[in-house]
């Protein structure tokens, strides 16, 4: 199957600073992408980019759309969830999906209103008389009717307790995804959607740093607990990174043989997290 | 179509406040203080055996009616018709600051809220979402504004009738002096031309509302403002002679006030605003009528400010594509 999004080239300078970088990647249909990176890294200016609302160098093909020309045509394809309380804050949940049932040509008005019953949302309720995670309630019930074959989500669950944050993961995994569509997300909350990745992409100063399916990042770092009289030998493997529990260390390998590292001590599969954190070091530095 | 007539729906949802209320409540306290004003006048004409209105030279109120020749019927239906104008023209005023901060507002409170966000995830071109906020600002906005008018004129003009009634005047002979068709002909009539004159003010204040970073308000005034006074200085200095009053009437005031109906009349030929006070109300009447009004279409001027305004409303099209900063 062709891709959902093959990006070539693509660079975006801000003023002072360069946003993105020649970044190239594809994004293949069925996948849930994590796209991840720290605060000012460009994964907001790249999902930008693909939403069409920024203008870039370089080649951008979203389902076969160039998101700079065709973008309204894009977003019968394509829904968004910004980090929230995006919504207008003056509108009734009666008038957006009113609204959205009939400017949207594959918006299922039905699907709406029962995710709608399932929340405590009155018709005649405003946005801000809404508390941050009715708001996104809302928000998700409107795209989750929409049957789209992208869906982006930056940072959807800032900012929401922890009930609406796994509500929200919940309510995607079951009642949305399937194989034909696509999920690109960005969080910090990166424990909450490792495991419903299939995808996961780091982004750090405008450049990709790692894209990699699921299983392959799996094989390709390994953590490894040694104890201490075998560190130095471990250390000499030029681990990613180091860190010391219980007077033991932890070594997180790329790329080393995993019969190699079985050798030295008890090996695992890192947290996407950790990952994170070892490959994103000196970022602030 | 369809997508268009719901983005003005969605206009009308956020702006009922200043499309509906606002022209709604300004009728009512206008009404209102009429009445009070009648009631006032009745109990005071009552308490000092003066009679109020027309009846100046001592005529009593009875034999008015009778009394009256053709010409100065006319001129009684001409101030009836008058009553109801001056409703039109005081919601009318208030239509004009609804649109003013309306169009000021229009590109820019979604960008400062985020909700831009929204609206931009949804297939919708941005063409479309700035041109059924044109529509919103020049046709729905007056079109309701001028109904309200028209409605309060109409009850204006049954309060006074009835009151006359009391005093003798048959209320049907005298509805029959006053023209309301003619009159809500001449008022909704206006609407295309409103459309037409308001179109650089709208223009400028979307483009602004577009265009600025923060504080549309301030860029939409200080521009043309700023740019006449520099203009002024020169000419005080005496480096330049631009003309300065032609730049304060023609670009100044047309790109801020134009929103505010009636102005065209000022172009209108054949007669000059001065001249109202001389005659009659029935010469004021002619001066409102829609021939007159429309006869503006022969002057270059307006359908210069209808380039202008569609200038500058592509130009606000492209930075609320392009505009990124949400």
């Amino acid at each position: 199957m062709s891709a959902v999004i093959t990006a070539n080239g693509l660079s975006k300078r801000y003023k002072s600073s360069l946003a993105l970088d020649n970044v190239s990647f594809q994004i293949a249909p069925g996948r849930i992408v994590g796209l991840i990176g720290p605060n000012g890294a460009g994964k907001t200016t790249a999902l930008k980019s693909i939403l069409g609302l920024t203008d870039f160098t370089g080649e951008l093909n979203v389902l076969g759309f160039d998101p700079r020309k065709q973008r309204d045509k894009l977003m019968g394809e394509v829904c968004f969830i910004a980090d929230v309380a995006v919504l207008p804050r003056w509108i009734r949940v009666r008038e957006v999906v009113d609204f959205v049932a009939n400017v949207h040509p594959r918006f299922d008005r039905k699907k709406c209103e029962a995710f709608l019953a399932r929340t405590k949302l009155t018709p005649d309720q405003r946005v801000r008389q809404m508390s941050k995670g009715m708001i996104v309630q809302l928000h998700l019930a409107l795209v989750m009717a929409i049957d789209a074959r992208l869906l982006i989500l930056d940072e959807p669950t800032l900012g929401l307790d922890i009930l609406y944050r796994k509500q929200f993961y919940q309510n995607l995994l079951e009642d949305y995804f399937d194989e034909n569509k696509t999920i690109i997300v960005t969080t910090h909350q990166v424990e909450e959607v490792e495991h419903i990745l299939t995808d996961l992409m780091f982004i750090r100063d405008g450049r990709i740093v790692l894209d990699a399916d699921m299983d392959a990042v799996g094989e390709r770092f390994i953590e490894v607990m040694v104890n201490a009289d075998r560190a130095p030998a471990a250390r000499a493997m030029k681990p990613l990174d180091e860190r010391q529990v219980f007077g033991k260390s932890i070594f997180l390998f790329d790329g080393v043989e995993r019969s190699q590292l079985e050798a030295m001590g008890e090996i695992r599969r890192p947290s996407v997290s950790d990952l994170f954190v070892a490959t994103m070091k000196e970022t602030y530095a | 179509m369809k997508t268009f007539y719901w983005l003005v729906k969605r206009e009308f949802w956020e702006h009922r406040g200043g499309f509906f209320w606002a022209p709604v409540i300004t009728g009512s306290v206008f009404l209102l203080l009429n009445l009070m004003a009648i009631v006032a006048g009745e109990v005071w004409g009552g308490m000092h055996g003066f009679c109020m209105g027309i009846c100046t030279n001592g005529t009593s109120m009875h034999s008015l009616a009778n009394a009256l020749d053709q010409q100065s019927m006319d001129k009684v239906g001409a101030g009836l018709d008058l009553v109801m104008y001056s409703s039109t023209l005081i919601i009318g005023m208030v239509l004009g600051f609804v649109v003013f901060f309306y169009c000021l507002g229009s590109l820019y409170d979604d960008r400062r809220d985020r909700s831009l966000l929204f609206w931009k995830s949804l297939p919708i071109s941005d063409s479309a979402t700035v041109l059924s906020k044109v529509i919103a600002a020049t046709v729905v906005a007056p079109f309701i504004a001028l109904i309200c008018g028209v409605l309060a004129g109409i009850a204006m003009l049954l309060m006074f009738a009835i009151t006359l009634s009391f005093h003798g005047v048959s209320v049907w002979h005298l509805l029959t002096l006053a023209h309301p068709l003619q009159v809500i002909v001449n008022v909704i009539g206006s609407i295309p031309l409103y459309f037409l004159w308001a179109l650089p003010t709208v223009g400028w204040l979307m483009l602004c509302s577009a265009w600025a970073r923060s504080k549309p308000f301030l860029w939409a005034l200080a521009l043309p403002v700023g740019t006449g006074i520099v203009i002024g200085w020169f000419n005080l200095l005496g480096t330049m002679n631009v003309g300065n009053g032609w730049f304060w009437r023609e670009i100044v005031v047309r790109a801020l006030f134009s929103i505010f109906p009636g102005g065209w009349l000022r172009l209108a030929q054949g007669m000059q605003m001065e001249q109202l006070g001389e005659d009659g109300p029935e010469h004021a009447l002619d001066f409102l009528s829609i021939g007159h009004s429309y006869g503006v279409l022969a002057s270059p001027d307006i359908w210069i400010g209808v380039v202008a305004g569609a200038a500058m409303l592509a130009s606000a099209i492209w930075f609320r594509r392009w505009r990124d900063d949400a």
